[in-house]
């Protein structure tokens, strides 16, 4: 009997290892033909934030730098889709045991797993979107074979901001935040600071879905809080908020107002209700660090992607939308002109 | 305050409140038959799930499909937890991993993403508002079914003390089984409210409604009428929170959603301190009993 139950027992044992080793399974492996005369593939493989493929935005974004490196440079690259946190931790030590060149992490939820994953394979090179590490001692500086990706989406979103208040009626504005957090703030901050550039007697009205991650993830939370600031006004709600932002698209579509997207162009989410997005060229910060190894100069440490490096921008394709009068969009680039020759200066908080 | 602003907010609380009044019905069901009820936040997530991948060919169609997910996956709770009797609590819990799991695994078969589904554009147009009646009149369906009906009067007897109700020949297992399927439609009905709000399902988009409900539940005393006022309660202070944030106001966020959790809390240490046993916990509540 009671050898039965051990038996019993390591059969479980082991088919958990294999679900396990199923579930970290990479999802979609793309190879290519290496370029003539070259010996060795740059092997890149990527790990997706919580909101996974498919999001439309961050991750895809992330997804597309990754994908025209395959096509322009020639690399091989993979994808591991984590399916909650501790996938996460795997998925990149995974990838580093399988010897990768270089590990992607999208999203600051990987600084804590990068920093250590990176300490434990120091010949290989590591990558962290929105790296955000503080300690006792303030911002821990990445070791020597990882690069930081930041981005100063408080510049982007300054444009957005201007846009936003330049076609404001009532002048008012609302911003949507996921989790309340100084990532997030950076969006606000930015916005708000466009916002008044233009219009000095604008209000905007600010709302967090909530304080811990599921806050991304909540888009009745996000129709609701987009509705109150319809409501209360607002002809024009950014949010910086993940899947809980296509709420907000939902309010707007259903209150017949506008709304500004984020991380990608999110147009194709609510066309004619999405005015424009405050992008975040993920793909070309990923890109850039892929090209940059293969070529054999990584420079460890932080990379901060700006509206001067091209890292932020606003979404503005002139035929097919066209609601971005041209007016607006003059006066949008000559701030985008003063931001970049340093005239105007966008803090952070 | 201008009357329009009221209106705006009233109608923001009935609407955040619709998943958790059904929520917390479908837990008091169940509870009030002796089985614990974790599994209502996977119940929704699925019912959300089932109305999703039911949307591509019609609301109605979305709306049995929803309602559908939610029953099976309540009966194969009441499989685990009533006729196999596994723990309850440990069983609820695993209901929701395989929530989460399986809707990222038919979301990636379905439409290619493992976290979002698209528009559903069929549900443009129904409007969630009968679902907001349905929800209204469940409550006082559920209340006249557990205290004014026969089968009522054994759902509580089976709740409370199972050997009495054995020895007059009520099933104890089939009454139970009953229950658990009652408590997936009326939970169901808030996960598909989720997905016709939104007319999109996310993954994870129940949000911890369902542990909210279950605080509700508590709250109220395990009796519908008062479960769906405290499910109402919750809403109101979320609503609130909400409104507030939009004009301006800013109360921190951590403080407005502990609200639920502390007034919960606060009731349970009330009802002990008082030692009053009127209305509280079912007496055979997580007893497995065949």
């Amino acid at each position: 009997m009671k050898a039965a139950s051990r038996n019993v027992l390591i059969v479980v044992t082991l088919l958990l290892i294999a679900a396990n080793g199923l579930l970290l399974w990479p999802l979609g492996a793309r190879e290519s033909k290496p370029a003539q005369g070259e010996v060795k593939t740059l092997r890149v493989g990527l790990v997706f934030d919580v909101g996974g493929r498919g999001d439309k935005s961050f991750n895809d974004a992330a997804f597309r730098g990754v994908d025209l490196a395959v096509q322009k440079l020639g690399i091989s690259a993979e994808f591991v889709e984590p399916g909650d946190g501790a996938d996460r931790e795997s998925g990149l030590r995974l990838l580093a045991a399988r010897g990768f060149d270089l590990i992607l992490g999208v999203g600051f939820v990987f600084s804590d797993d990068m920093l250590q994953i990176a300490h434990d394979y120091p010949d290989r090179h590591f990558a962290c979107v929105d790296y955000a590490k503080f300690d006792a001692n303030g911002f821990v500086v990445p070791p020597r074979n990882m690069v930081a990706l930041k981005f100063r989406e408080e510049e982007g979103s300054f444009l957005v901001g201007a846009v936003a208040a330049l076609q404001s009626p009532h002048q008012t504005l609302g911003f949507v935040g996921g989790m309340d957090i100084p990532l997030i703030h950076k969006f606000e901050a930015g916005f708000r600071q466009g916002a008044l550039a233009v219009c000095p007697s604008c209000k905007v009205l600010v709302g967090y879905a909530g304080t811990s991650a599921d806050a991304f993830k909540n888009p009745a939370r996000g129709k609701e809080l987009a509705t109150a600031q319809y409501q209360a006004g607002a002809d024009v709600v950014f949010h910086a908020a993940g899947s809980t932002g296509l709420g907000v698209f939902e309010a707007a579509r259903e209150t017949g107002k506008r709304a500004i997207g984020v991380d990608s162009d999110q147009w194709d989410e609510a066309p004619g209700v999405v005015m424009t997005s405050m992008v975040k060229r993920v793909e070309v910060s990923v890109f850039d660090v892929i090209s940059s190894l293969r070529d054999g100069h990584f420079e460890p440490g932080v990379k901060v992607f700006g509206l001067r490096q091209g890292g932020v921008d606003y979404a503005y394709d002139e035929p097919k939308r066209g609601m971005i009068p041209a007016s607006v969009r003059e006066r949008v680039e000559s701030l985008r002109r003063d931001i970049i020759d340093g005239k105007i200066t966008v803090l952070d908080k | 305050m201008d009357s329009l602003a009221l209106v705006g907010l009233l109608w923001a609380i009935l609407r955040i409140s619709v998943p958790y009044v059904m929520a917390a019905l479908g837990g008091t069901v169940c509870e009030r038959a002796g089985v614990i009820n974790i599994a209502l936040e996977g119940i929704l997530l699925i019912a959300a799930l089932g109305t999703a991948l039911g949307a591509p060919h019609g609301a109605a169609l979305a709306l049995v499909c929803g309602l559908a997910a939610g029953v099976i996956t309540a009966l194969l709770y009441g499989l685990l937890v009533v006729v196999f009797r596994g723990d309850q609590i440990v069983c609820g819990v695993a209901i929701f991993m395989l929530a989460d799991g399986l809707s990222r695994v038919l979301l990636k078969v379905q439409f290619g993403s493992t976290s979002n589904s698209p528009r559903l554009d069929a549900l443009v147009g129904s409007g969630p508002l009968w679902l907001l009646a349905v929800t209204f009149s469940s409550v006082i369906l559920l209340h006249g079914l557990i205290y004014h009906s026969v089968l009522g009067l054994r759902l509580r007897a089976v709740g409370d003390k199972p050997a009495a109700a054995q020895a007059l020949s009520v099933s104890v297992l089939s009454v139970r089984m009953w229950a658990v399927a009652l408590s997936g439609l009326l939970t169901a009905i808030g996960g598909v409210y989720l997905v016709f709000e939104q007319r999109q399902f996310v993954a994870l988009m129940s949000g911890g409604r369902g542990f909210l409900a279950l605080a509700a539940m508590i709250f109220g005393g395990w009796r519908p009428l008062w479960g769906a006022a405290a499910a109402l309660l919750f809403a109101t202070a979320e609503a609130s929170g909400i409104f507030l944030q939009a004009r301006g106001l800013l109360i921190p966020n951590w403080i407005l959603q502990s609200v639920p959790y502390v007034l919960t809390l606060l009731t349970l240490m009330l009802r002990g301190l008082l030692g009053k046993t009127h209305s509280a916990a079912p007496l055979s509540l997580g007893i497995p009993r065949l």
